[in-house]
């Protein structure tokens, strides 16, 4: 390679990672933009031109809590800590045996019954949604949390099945055969064998179900009132304010995608591996 | 620890020729699965078979009374009604050009941050923001934040150059609603996309390069056939994710303005109307249709772990 190609080369490399930047940004400004109006005072927030430089304040945050009067969202913020929590670790106990059982064991036409749980992501849920809000009704537990604690992890089983699956697969037989010989039984070969060289994919395969869990609105929205309300069901609240409150909206926004925002940025590099699936490697 | 110290006693076992019977075996291999296979089927399947059933009566909820038998009077009923059809047209269109237009975009940006620049980690995080929202957030963040006509950020802008200053959502609330969906999904296909840049063979691309094939030689021959399996995954999970959005299409134009999908119409049929008879009608052929797609879809996912299926 001449020297004149390889400084072209390195200018333009120069050039694309400018370009990367600019795009970043560009993605990330209307987060920026709602971070900055979450400071802001209501007056400041709602003007055109934008202010950039108007004072900051902690109001849309203190209105948010019901510090002054309102609704508090704090029961909306457990409901959904505890339904996406349970139902993950639902999910998880779920789909490690059987990841166990299609992957290291694997049982006959395996691959038709890891179609079968993928192919229960592609039933839509409004498909069943009106059978379990009147099974719901009749049993008494609309408004009730452990409903979406069940819902959820029927939700997110498939995905974790699968994901798992691919991760458990990786697992070497030889390991697990030494240990079986050892005359270990299944349960300990899952928790003392399986499971920690499993442990990232798990990882991995958890964050996106607490996500989803944490995200999910179609359940939640017909399915809970006032007691087991979610916090995208409380957000709901404000599609028909018109952005009245529009500090209040973009700190209320920005404190319930906090969690799922820490997750994510702590762990890009199992959230990349967790939604490529495993499949493809 | 137990398993060590048992393990003198229990080894002799598999060797003495007692062997449980393949029956039991068989059993054995399956039992881990069942709880799972067991649970999904009651979770997912019994309630669509509900709705199979309920979707053959004529029932309001407001008149329980006068539930009826219909047969494929729902059906036929869905099938003419303009609205009905009107939001299956909907559906298809939101979901493709989302899909496209985000895989497109998110290889561009697997590609950009794919190569080594000063910062990379942090365009990568900044980049990843927009999945992490929670969809309602980022929808209420696009409707009342960026698209209001009167205060929102775009027409802002659009005054510091003396822009029109357009009402964005009640012009065009389609391309509206698939903006955001576009700007939420586009970090997802990037993800998935640079995994897929990053298991690259690089000797072969070294090669390539040596034997003086141009960037754009190594991107059609070498790198685009390598990214094919995963622009199929991330097309395929889009698509699962994007047919049923339900969270932007209520919280940034509440299905007005012809934006209503499958899965907002239904919604509304029985959550708003109460027809449950019309509203399983519609949920089934949702169904249908998805098996058409899933079908199709399947067979490319199958392709995605050929090379596993030896194992078994």
């Amino acid at each position: 390679m001449s020297a004149v190609a390889a400084h072209s080369r390195s200018r333009r490399g120069a050039g694309l990672g400018l370009l990367a930047w600019l795009v970043g940004l560009l993605f990330f400004l209307p987060i920026a933009w709602m971070a900055l109006t979450s400071f802001h005072s209501e007056a400041d927030a709602a003007t055109n031109p934008p202010s950039f430089a108007a004072a900051l304040t902690l109001d849309g945050y203190r209105d948010f809590f019901g510090v002054g009067g309102g609704a508090s969202p704090w029961p909306a913020l457990i409901n959904s800590t505890v339904a996406s929590l349970v139902s993950t670790l639902c999910v998880l106990l779920l789909a490690f045996p059987a990841a166990y059982a299609l992957s290291i064991r694997p049982v006959r036409k395996w691959t038709d019954v890891l179609f079968f749980f993928l192919s229960t992501k592609m039933l839509p849920v409004v498909a069943g949604l009106l059978p379990i809000y009147l099974f719901a009704k009749n049993a008494g537990m609309l408004d009730n949390i452990w409903l979406l604690v069940i819902l959820y992890t029927s939700m997110n089983l498939p995905i974790a099945v699968w994901m798992m699956q691919s991760f458990l697969a990786e697992v070497p037989v030889a390991v697990i055969e030494a240990a079986q010989l050892d005359g270990a039984r299944l349960p300990t070969v899952l928790s003392r064998v399986v499971a920690p060289i499993a442990l990232p994919g798990i990882a991995a395969t958890a964050l996106i179900c607490f996500i989803f869990s944490w995200n999910e609105l179609l359940f939640a929205r017909v399915l809970t009132g006032v007691v087991a309300e979610t916090a995208p069901v409380f957000l709901t609240g404000f599609i028909t304010s018109q952005g009245l409150f529009l500090a209040k909206v973009c700190a209320a926004s920005l404190v319930i995608s906090l969690p799922v925002l820490a997750a994510g940025f702590a762990a890009q590099d199992k959230l990349v591996q967790g939604l490529s699936l495993g499949a493809v490697k | 620890m137990t398993a060590m110290t048992t393990a003198p006693v229990a080894a002799p076992a598999p060797s003495t020729g007692h062997r449980p019977p393949a029956k039991l075996r068989a059993w054995a291999t399956r039992a881990p699965l069942l709880p799972a296979l067991i649970f999904m089927i009651v979770v997912t399947q019994l309630p669509f078979v509900a709705t199979l059933v309920i979707s053959f009566f004529n029932w309001n909820a407001l008149y329980p009374k006068a539930r009826h038998f219909a047969g494929v009077d729902n059906y036929r009923e869905v099938l003419t009604d303009a609205d009905l059809r009107q939001s299956v047209g909907t559906t298809i269109l939101l979901t493709v050009s989302v899909v496209l237009a985000s895989l497109v975009l998110g290889l561009a940006l697997a590609l950009l941050l794919n190569r080594k620049f000063r910062g990379r980690g942090i365009v990568r995080t900044l980049l990843i923001a927009p999945f992490l929202v929670v969809p309602v957030a980022a929808a209420l963040l696009w409707k009342h934040v960026l698209f209001n006509p009167e205060y929102g950020l775009f027409n802002g802008l659009l005054h510091y150059v003396g822009g029109p200053q357009p009402d964005w959502i009640s012009n065009t609330p389609l391309i509206a609603v698939e903006a955001a969906l576009v700007w939420q999904w586009t970090p997802f296909m990037m993800l998935i996309l640079l995994a897929g840049l990053q298991s690259r063979d690089h000797e072969q691309i070294e090669a390539a390069r040596v034997d003086g094939a141009s960037d754009w030689q190594i991107f059609r021959h070498l790198t685009l056939p390598h990214l094919r399996r995963y622009l199929e995954l991330g097309a395929l999970l889009g698509s699962i994710y994007i047919v049923q959005n339900f969270d932007a299409v209520f919280t940034l134009t509440s299905g007005g303005l012809g934006t209503a999908n499958l899965p907002y119409t239904v919604y509304q049929t029985f959550y708003q109307a109460h027809e449950n008879g019309l509203a399983s009608a519609a949920g089934v052929l949702v169904v249908i249709g998805s098996i058409i797609i899933a079908t199709f879809a399947l067979r490319v996912v199958s392709s995605l772990f050929r090379e596993e299926v030896s194992r078994a």
